[in-house]
């Protein structure tokens, strides 16, 4: 199963790299992974897409609180929120039949042309997985020439992330007694 | 020990005076260091301070690691090494890792190149924050000097607290040599680690006593958590309380008093049998600090199959990793017993169990060929466990065939007495911890009971014992061959020796073609190394020797080796195959 994972990290030197060595040598399986600044200087927030039952879930949220530099991780996938990759996207355009075909798909996906070559048309779009999918196959006839896509980045809407479960904070609550029964 | 305090020198320091003036604050008594290029200035003040904080100079930087590793698991407070860049700092990987794995609170220091010569390949440049990155608890590369008393009371305070482990402070030359006014009440940064409110919920603790009320055939599994906590008494008194009965870890040996009825020693791989039994047949399984390591539970999902776990850990990220626990608590797990031990009550209906439990004990002890014509590695230990029972005595031991042993044969009654590799496994470890834990006991018997490849791997650290006056006793007890793989190719590869011998290549024995149960011809002479590093030493072969020897080196004055020859066919029983099961056990 697909988890988005929402990490608030201390912006220090080599967290990146901290974190990202853990997910690699406790074999996680890690779909997209995007960071970036956020409104507080001294923090960045990390987006992760984890593959994995809810187990292995588990661990990767707690292997993530465990480093020092990480101070809070939300699973939000059971949340509801929004979540967006963007991509830039060199499609072949010369004909100028091709070139209008092109910016009607474009508009219908509410992308952007940010650049016009001789022979071809850079395009800006953001959006769900689905669509950017979706806009990928319809361009794939005209030739695509290069693709760049960030990772997924997510945010839970409404005033915020509620939390399962507070682990990093106080202890977990019990929840296991009835699952294998009592 | 982690509040800092306050009334200390003010005014403009040197980088490398906060860091000593800071150990000094935090309580440390005594560093394990051995100087290079980048780190003198550390050194140099060392100097300064040396009637405040004993620099104790080890033959080699995994040497050192060990000893501050020594000092931690001995004291339980913070053991502090230091190293200079480079091929210094990598020396000391393995001491780090070890003490990640065990939880032993370690400060390591390192020297670096300076910061304007960082990632140019200079000489003696090693990134050594990467490459330690997953085996430290936390790590620093200080580039600022006004970074530096934070850096310290953070890497204290998170060495110390939760679930204690090693955290590595790189230092670069120029930051040692930088000046700066210093403010030691700067407050930590660490919004991310909050360790404290760890403690289990009061709903939590009335979970834990229902079932133990409802279950039938409890059996308490405790580990090194319970040392670490300081919750040895707290175990003591709900074990008494319950009447349940108590299987230790390796780590957790000592933890429960080995003379109590109620005792099951070690369980797992080379545990009791009765141990493994108890587990096997108990209905609530008490996990008490411990991680449900492989060498514990053998194949995980058949371990304690008919049981209803209850797991209490400081650490979230133990809880449900190797084995799902029915009632996962992450609490310290000294507030989790003292909660608990207020609440529960008597259980004279499972006075059967208990019964059953002890019977097993009885019929099943562990045991050796006590007519054997020579000294078993056995039946040196249980001699030494007799000879010192009522002494303070600190065992420390290399990884092993000699390692298990002494786990099964000498008996503890206290915590903090028994120093092991556990998790990691690293052999060479026995030595310098035992003259680490000498520095911190000056008064008690530290005996490094040793087998002879691990000892060579870190023999050079006899110089520190005469050099530094640690009067350090090694029970060497010598095979010739690395003894536990040996089983293995014995038990597992039609025993085809694969480079288990330590003598010459052109010995029989190194193709397995002996003959009898010693080797032909003795290698190295350690009596004569010993004393050339100034030790007392001697050798013994025969059975009637051995008592006699052995008090011989007690009361020696200074370090000494006891070198006991001991046949090499000898195998660690009980033994559950590595992935098997309880049933799979081998018993003879």
């Amino acid at each position: 199963m697909r988890h988005v994972l929402s990490a608030l990290v201390q912006n220090v030197p080599g967290v990146l790299a901290h974190i990202a060595g853990m997910l690699a040598s406790r074999g996680y399986n890690i779909e997209s992974l995007a960071v970036g600044e956020t409104e507080h200087p001294n923090l960045s927030r990390m987006t992760f897409v984890v593959v994995g039952d809810d187990r292995v879930l588990e661990q990767v949220r707690k292997q993530l609180e465990k480093i020092v530099t990480v101070v809070r991780v939300d699973d939000i996938s059971s949340q509801d929120y929004v979540e967006r990759d963007l991509m830039l996207l060199k499609v072949h355009a010369t004909a100028r039949g091709t070139r209008s075909e092109i910016r009607e798909l474009v508009e219908i996906f509410r992308g952007k042309i940010v650049d016009v070559g001789e022979e071809e048309l850079m395009i800006e779009i953001s959006g769900r997985e689905s669509k950017l999918e979706a806009f990928i196959e319809r361009m794939r006839p005209y030739g695509i020439l290069e693709l760049v896509r960030t990772g997924r980045i997510a945010m839970v809407r409404g005033r915020g992330l509620r939390r399962k479960d507070d682990a990093a904070d106080s202890p977990p609550r019990y929840d296991g007694f009835a699952r294998r029964g009592a | 020990m982690t509040s800092a305090r306050t009334a200390t020198p003010t005014g403009v320091m040197s980088g490398a005076d906060i860091v000593v003036q800071s150990l000094v604050n935090h309580g440390v008594e005594v560093v394990f260091a051995y100087p290079g290029g980048a780190s003198m200035p550390l050194h140099q003040s060392l100097v300064r301070y040396a009637d405040r904080i004993r620099t104790v100079l080890p033959r080699h930087e995994q040497g050192g690691g060990f000893a501050a590793q020594g000092y931690a698991r001995s004291t339980g407070r913070p053991g502090v090494c230091m190293a200079t860049s480079g091929p210094g700092a990598t020396n000391l990987v393995t001491a780090i890792a070890d003490a990640k794995m065990d939880s032993i609170p370690l400060i390591a220091i390192t020297g670096q190149v300076p910061t304007k010569n960082i990632g140019t390949d200079a000489f003696q440049e090693t990134p050594i924050v990467e490459v330690c990155r997953g085996i430290t608890k936390h790590h620093y590369l200080v580039t600022n000097i006004h970074d530096l008393p934070r850096v310290m009371r953070e890497a204290f305070y998170i060495a110390t607290t939760g679930r204690p482990g090693p955290v590595l402070i790189d230092l670069p030359k120029d930051v040692q040599l930088d000046t700066a006014a210093v403010d030691w009440d700067v407050p930590m940064d660490l919004p991310g680690y909050d360790v404290e409110s760890r403690k289990a919920a009061p709903e939590q603790i009335k979970q834990i006593a229902a079932a133990i009320k409802l279950s039938r055939r409890p059996v308490i599994y405790a580990g090194g958590g319970i040392i670490s906590a300081g919750a040895s008494e707290e175990l003591r008194r709900f074990a008494h309380k319950t009447g349940i009965p108590v299987a230790l870890t390796v780590m957790g040996l000592g933890a429960f008093p080995s003379d109590d009825p109620l005792c099951l020693d070690m369980l797992g791989m080379h545990g009791s049998v009765y141990a493994n039994w108890a587990v096997r047949d108990c209905d609530l399984l008490l996990a008490l600090g411990v991680r449900f390591d492989d060498r514990v539970t053998g194949k995980v999902e058949a371990f304690a199959r008919h049981a209803k776990i209850v797991h209490i850990d400081i650490d979230p990220s133990e809880l449900n990793k190797n084995k799902e626990a029915h009632i996962p608590v992450c609490s310290d797990v000294k507030y989790a017993l003292t909660e608990l031990n207020r609440i529960v009550e008597p259980k004279p209906e499972i006075e059967p169990w208990v019964r059953q439990c002890q019977e097993w004990k009885a019929q099943y002890p562990f045991r050796y060929d006590e007519q054997f014509d020579g000294i078993l590695q056995q039946h040196a230990i249980a001699e030494l466990s007799r000879l010192t029972a009522d002494r303070k005595t600190i065992i420390t031991v290399g990884v092993g065939q000699h390692q298990m042993w002494a786990a099964q044969f000498y008996k503890f009654r206290h915590p903090r007495r028994w120093l092991s590799s556990s998790g990691l496994g690293s052999m060479g470890f026995g030595l310098p911890a035992a003259l680490g834990a000498q520095v911190a006991h000056p008064d008690a018997l530290v005996v490094d009971i040793d087998g002879d490849g691990s000892f060579l791997m870190n023999i050079q650290e006899l110089a520190t014992c005469y050099c530094e006056s640690l009067p350090v006793k090694v029970l060497l007890l010598n095979n010739q061959h690395l003894g536990m793989v040996v089983q293995w190719e014995d038990r597992f590869m039609q025993g085809v020796r694969a480079h288990t011998y330590l003598g010459p290549v052109h010995h029989a024995e190194a193709r397995g073609q002996g003959r009898g149960p010693y080797v032909e011809e003795r290698y190295p002479d350690f009596v004569t190394i010993a004393k050339g590093f100034g030790c007392g030493a001697a050798s013994i072969r025969r059975k009637a020797d051995l008592v006699p020897a052995l008090e011989e080196m007690i009361r020696y004055q200074g370090p000494y080796v006891l070198d006991v020859e001991v046949p090499y066919q000898e195998h660690v029983l009980p033994m559950i195959p590595s992935g098997k099961t309880v049933d799979d056990m081998i018993l003879e």
